[in-house]
Order: C-alpha cells, then sequence, then structure tokens
C-alpha cells in the first residue's frame, strides 16, 4: 500500500522549512508554510495513520470548553474562526460542514450540568440555545423520545480528518514528502539545523517544526522535555442503512448518566460515535469501550442499534498537563529562543480544530514573530517539573 | 480525646490528630480518588488545596508505566497511592486487579470495589466478603469499600479488613449521607477506621460524616467535577476538620423549645 516516494530533492542548502509528523496539524503547518512561499518537506514514515486517523473531527470550539480552561478556548475560537479561510481552497474534498452541533441530555442531572456550563460559556459571551425536547425531536427525529434536554450551538462544525489529509498530502504533492522516521534533530553550535532520519541520512532546513504529536517523545535532540503523555480514544465508524437516512443531520454531543458520547454524521451515509478516554497504556481497542460508546450512543438515538458497525479504531491522543498545546519556539539556556526550532503537538483531543490556528502560529513564528498573543501555549511553560524521570515507587513518595 | 483547639489551622490540627490505619499516620483525614479530573494539572491543584496525604487510583484505568502519567504527578507531590479495584463485578476480577497492583507499584494496600451492576455501581456483598478473604489471605491489607450495611461492614471487618468503607449514597450521586443512622452504627462497632466513602456532594456531607464518627472520608468526583475543584477541594480539607472537632466537642442537646443563651440571673445552674 506504501508507494514509493523519492526524496525530494533539496537545494545545497536544505529545504526552509522540515516538519516532522504528517498528520492534520503538521500538513496544515506545511501547507500554510508553501503558501507563503517556502520550500517545505514533511517528514513522516505513514502520514494520517496517528491520532489524525481515529479523530471525528468536530470542530467544537464552543462544546469542548471545560470549567477554567479559558486560555484554551481562547486558542479553539480564534482556530474555529479560521476554518472557513482554512478549508476554502481544499473545497469540498475536506468534507468541511457548517452544519450545527446538538448537545443532549440524557437524563435531569445531565440537562442541569450542561445548564450549569452554558451559563458559564454565555458569559464567555458564546452562542448556545436551549431548545424543547420537542423542538429538538422535530428537528431530529431519531432523537430518543426519553432524552431530557437539548442545547443548540450552531457555531460548532465539523470536518472529515481522512478527506482533509488526503487533500493536503495532494496539495502538497508528493515531492515534498519524504517518507521516513526522524531520528534526531540536527544541531549546528545552538541552533537547530534539520533532523537526521532513520536512514542515517541527514535533512538540512532553515527550521524544524515539530508536530509529530506523541512521537516527539522519541525524537532526540530536542532542548527541552515535553510533557506528553498517552490518553487512548476508542472511536467507532457505522454505515447507516439507505432507510435510515438521514440518521441524524446536526453533530450530537450528548451527555448520559454523566457519560460523554457524540455521534458525527458524514455526507457518505456514515457516522462517526466516539469516543473513549483512557490511560490505561494500551493501544487494542477495549471490548468494553466499544459497548459503552454503543450503548450510550443508542440512549441518545435508538436507531444507532440497526447500523452496519464497520470500523473500530483505537489511537493515542498527545495530552499534556493542561490540555493545552505545546505551540511555540522554546527557551535558549543561555538567553533568548533556540534558533530553528519550533514546536507544535501536544494538541490531545483538539488537533483537529485547532490546526489552522497552529498553522498560523507558525507562520507568524517563521516570519519572525514571538507567537504574541500565544505565548501561554509555548512548549517550555511547564520546565521544571520532573516530567520525565522514570517511574520509581509511587507509594513511597517524598513525605513518608 | 484530647484533640487540640488552638487557632493554627487545619494543617497543625492534623499533625496532632493523625488518621492512624494500618500503622501508618497520615496528617489529613481527606481521601481524595482521581477519577473524573479534566486536566492533570487541574488535578494537581485540586490535591494540594485538598492538603490530601492518601489518593486512590483505578489500577484498570491507569497504566503505571506510563511517563509523565498520573503516578508521576502523586510521585512529584509526595501523596501515598491507594490502588483500588474499581470496574471489577466479580471476586476473581478483583483478586487480579490487586495483585496487579501490587507488583506495579509495590504496596499491599489495596482499595477493594467489587460493584454488582453498572446503574446502581452498588458494591456487591457477597463477592466483596469472598474477595476480602483470599485477599487478607494473600496479605494484602484490605480497606474495604461496602454497604452501609452495619452487619455487613462488621463481618469485613472479621475476615481481616483494615479499614471498612462505607458508602454515603452510590459513587458519583453527590446525594451525600442518606442513612446517617447506619454510619453512626457502623461506627460504634468498628475495632478498625471508618471512611465514609462515595455520595459525597459537598463539603457540609463530609462534616457531618466526621460528626457522625467516621475517622476519614474519602471523594472524588465531588471535588474533581466541580466548576471549581481547587476552591471545593479547599473547602473539603476545612469541613474534614470542622467535623472532626465538632464531633468530639461535645454538642448540646436539641431541644423542643427556645433557651436563652444568657441563662436568668440569680437561678442556680444545674450544668
Amino acid at each position: 500500500m506504501d508507494e514509493y516516494s523519492p526524496r525530494a530533492p533539496l537545494p545545497g542548502s536544505g529545504a526552509d522549512v522540515a516538519v516532522v509528523g504528517g498528520g492534520v496539524v503538521g500538513l496544515g503547518i506545511a501547507w500554510e508554510a508553501a503558501r507563503a512561499g517556502r520550500h517545505v518537506v514533511v517528514i513522516d514514515p505513514a502520514p494520517g495513520t496517528g491520532a489524525s486517523f481515529a479523530a471525528a473531527g468536530m470542530l467544537a470550539a464552543v462544546s469542548e470548553y471545560h470549567y477554567q480552561e479559558e486560555a484554551l478556548l481562547g486558542l479553539m475560537l480564534e482556530s474555529a474562526t479560521l476554518w472557513p479561510a482554512f478549508a476554502q481552497p481544499l473545497a469540498a474534498e475536506a468534507g468541511y460542514l457548517r452544519t450545527p452541533t446538538l448537545c443532549i441530555a440524557g437524563d435531569g442531572a445531565d440537562r442541569q450540568a450542561l445548564a450549569d456550563l452554558r451559563a458559564v460559556q454565555e458569559a464567555h459571551g458564546l452562542e448556545v440555545t436551549s431548545l424543547t425536547v420537542r423542538e429538538a425531536r422535530a428537528r431530529e427525529p431519531m432523537l430518543s423520545p426519553g432524552i431530557a434536554g437539548a442545547f443548540e450551538i450552531a457555531a460548532d462544525h465539523q470536518v472529515d480528518p481522512r478527506r482533509l489529509i488526503a487533500a493536503l498530502l495532494a496539495r502538497l504533492g508528493s515531492e515534498r514528502l519524504v517518507r521516513r522516521r526522524a531520528e534526531s534533530l540536527l544541531w549546528d553550535g545552538a541552533r537547530v539545523a534539520g533532523v537526521r532520519l532513520d536512514d542515517g541520512s541527514e535533512l538540512l532546513a532553515q527550521e524544524t517544526i515539530v508536530a509529530n504529536g506523541l512521537g516527539a517523545r522519541d525524537l532526540a535532540g530536542l532542548p527541552v522535555q515535553l510533557p506528553l503523555r498517552p490518553v487512548y480514544g476508542d472511536i467507532l465508524r457505522l454505515r447507516i442503512p439507505q432507510r435510515l437516512r438521514p440518521l441524524v443531520t446536526a453533530t450530537v454531543r450528548g451527555l448520559v448518566r454523566g457519560r460523554p458520547v457524540y455521534l458525527v454524521p458524514r455526507e457518505d451515509g456514515t457516522v462517526v460515535i466516539g469516543a473513549t478516554q483512557r490511560e490505561d497504556g494500551s493501544d487494542a481497542v477495549s471490548a468494553g469501550g466499544v459497548y459503552e460508546l454503543l450503548r450510550d450512543a443508542q440512549a441518545l438515538v435508538p436507531a444507532v442499534a440497526e447500523l452496519e458497525l464497520y470500523e473500530t479504531v483505537a489511537r493515542a491522543r498527545p495530552g499534556t498537563p493542561d490540555n493545552a498545546p505545546l505551540l511555540g519556539r522554546v527557551s535558549a539556556p543561555e538567553g533568548g529562543d533556540v534558533e530553528g526550532l519550533i514546536v507544535a503537538t501536544g494538541f490531545f483531543r483538539h488537533g483537529v480544530l485547532l490546526t489552522p490556528a497552529a498553522a498560523r502560529v507558525c507562520r507568524e513564528v517563521l516570519e519572525g514573530g514571538n507567537g504574541g498573543a500565544w505565548k501561554p501555549f509555548r512548549p517550555d511553560r511547564f520546565a521544571g517539573l520532573g516530567n520525565g524521570r522514570p517511574i520509581s515507587h509511587p507509594l513511597h513518595g517524598r513525605s513518608s | 480525646m484530647g484533640l487540640p483547639t488552638d487557632h493554627r489551622g487545619a494543617d497543625a490540627l492534623a499533625v496532632e490528630d493523625p488518621f492512624v490505619v494500618d500503622g501508618v499516620a497520615l496528617g489529613s483525614r481527606l481521601i481524595m480518588g482521581t477519577g473524573g479530573a479534566p486536566s492533570l494539572d487541574g488535578l494537581g491543584d485540586a490535591l494540594d488545596a485538598s492538603g490530601t496525604e492518601l489518593t486512590t487510583v483505578a489500577m484498570r484505568r491507569f497504566s503505571a508505566a506510563e511517563q509523565g502519567s498520573l503516578f508521576q504527578l502523586l510521585l512529584d507531590k509526595g501523596i501515598r497511592v491507594l490502588p483500588n479495584t474499581a470496574g471489577c463485578f466479580t471476586a476473581r476480577d478483583a483478586v487480579l486487579t490487586a495483585e496487579l497492583a501490587r507488583e506495579a507499584l509495590e504496596t499491599d494496600w489495596v482499595k477493594l470495589e467489587v460493584i454488582a451492576d453498572e446503574t446502581t455501581l452498588l458494591p456487591d456483598p457477597i463477592e466483596l466478603a469472598d474477595a476480602t478473604e483470599q485477599l487478607v489471605s494473600r496479605g494484602f491489607k484490605v480497606f474495604a469499600y461496602t454497604n452501609d450495611d452495619p452487619v455487613l461492614a462488621r463481618r469485613l471487618e472479621q475476615l481481616g479488613a483494615v479499614a471498612v468503607m462505607p458508602l454515603g449514597a452510590p459513587i458519583g450521586t453527590g446525594l451525600g449521607i442518606l442513612n446517617p443512622h447506619n454510619i453512626e452504627l457502623i461506627v460504634a462497632r468498628a475495632g478498625v477506621p471508618v471512611v465514609l466513602d462515595a455520595g459525597i456532594g459537598t463539603a457540609s456531607d463530609a462534616a457531618l460524616a466526621m460528626e457522625l464518627g467516621c475517622d476519614a472520608v474519602l471523594l472524588a468526583s465531588a471535588v474533581t467535577r466541580a466548576q471549581d475543584p481547587v476552591r471545593m477541594a479547599a473547602a473539603f480539607r476545612h469541613a474534614v476538620v470542622a467535623g472532626r472537632l465538632a464531633a468530639h466537642a461535645g454538642r448540646i442537646p436539641r431541644r423542643e423549645h427556645a433557651l436563652a443563651s444568657s441563662p436568668m440571673e440569680g437561678r442556680a445552674q444545674f450544668l
């Protein structure tokens, strides 16, 4: 399946920009840099097969808001406003749809939780409309009569990450893709000068952008310990029989007895149901996870039981301690920033939504900017934490 | 009971009135679970604010092998881990999970949870007694999460549990203490520490648990799912101390009729 892609013939001085990682974030950054006229290469042995392969593609700045995550909300909202322009040249290829999101409460306590959240969302100027159950069911007749409440978020849209990957790869062209694993950063004195690949060859670049998600943990030569951890998710893809179409027209996000679940309908008559959040260290699909997702999705839309379950996938999201990305330059020990290096990873649940913002921030940094309003997301903000040290005996902590 | 009553605050009180379980003295009578935390940083801040020295982690949900994980956070903070068997429905399951925890964390402490069904998440008393017996014979120190049933709690102690942990209400409900009388009965007959576990919604629930005579309170969702977990954790830190003090301060009797706080002059005082 992997067709051979020849190494791009590089100008003598190497590339302008080497992007490590060909997921949605890396390809989005590369595309924006290429459109700005830079010579870009993307390094990835298997583009689009990591977290991007699993992602549902909800562009849900409003419904992804969590209490006290205001800084992240700002970046999500910024990226949501960038999405239409980002998607426009990709036309319909990427499956970008401006369908709304309905947040559904499974029972009275779930309704209270969503209403409490809405009060804070509205205080932040976000638009969340309360619907009666009958109003919601008039719009989406397949919703269960047993739901307890509904809220509409018109601003939360969707894209199909797999089609987005294909569209971005096509735009970038195979000559810009190096199907190799980046093993380590190359240093030239105090600056990063490119990467060494797993075949021992060196790829020189003026700027290297580390955008390979959790893979950044295995990239040698980084000047800062990145506090990334795998947060696994199970996600399901189902085909809707002709007679049941459309199952739903909006993205349906629900709370069912406090458990979150979502259904994202695609144009092709399929629906994506997700997603669990596990830190159990297992990259295999969890049977319990599949069961819980189907159970809770069926509580919202009973006809889910009649769909064809054609794919179950588990992938790890690159989690960070504060759920926000690691984005920007890294401080040099001697002062100032390390030259030639930009980090763009740790997007956790929000990689697809945050891709245009990541691309914008990287372009601005490439053009000499300092990250401006997005300094709070600098990758070295956690410096001083003991992350990365091997686990010894958690029972016997410092005080005992 | 020689509880300190000065004004040095919760921390000073905790040092002089430690919570002793299995021979280990802990400075806080609040045990915080880790489930439901929105972020690792947020959890860390809440743990700090709670003042807890002991925390439970679901062994089936968190890998101890992962760098930068929850376990690393607890290690950095010097907080003891009490592994739990959340998600187990049979004694066999629970025993296997406890063995996994002992190997991964090098502790023989285990909070034993054997759940009867997904709707109530109530403990299954028969499997619970069976698992307690097996784990005790394998050398574990069992903290038994149990129904608010005085008979079962007594039986678990007889089987060798080092602490009994009756629920206030089903897990995650935040309904508070539904049967205070049973909790009092459990406390009155217990020879091991009693920890009120599950169902706590807000600070007054924890204070009540301590007033009923419990030795400690365990909670997770009430903090991790609160809108401001740090503030709620601080509230519980104070509530547990307040309840502990009140429990041993000799409360006034409940009366049908009013009684002025300044007694009428010239009359003899009986009390």
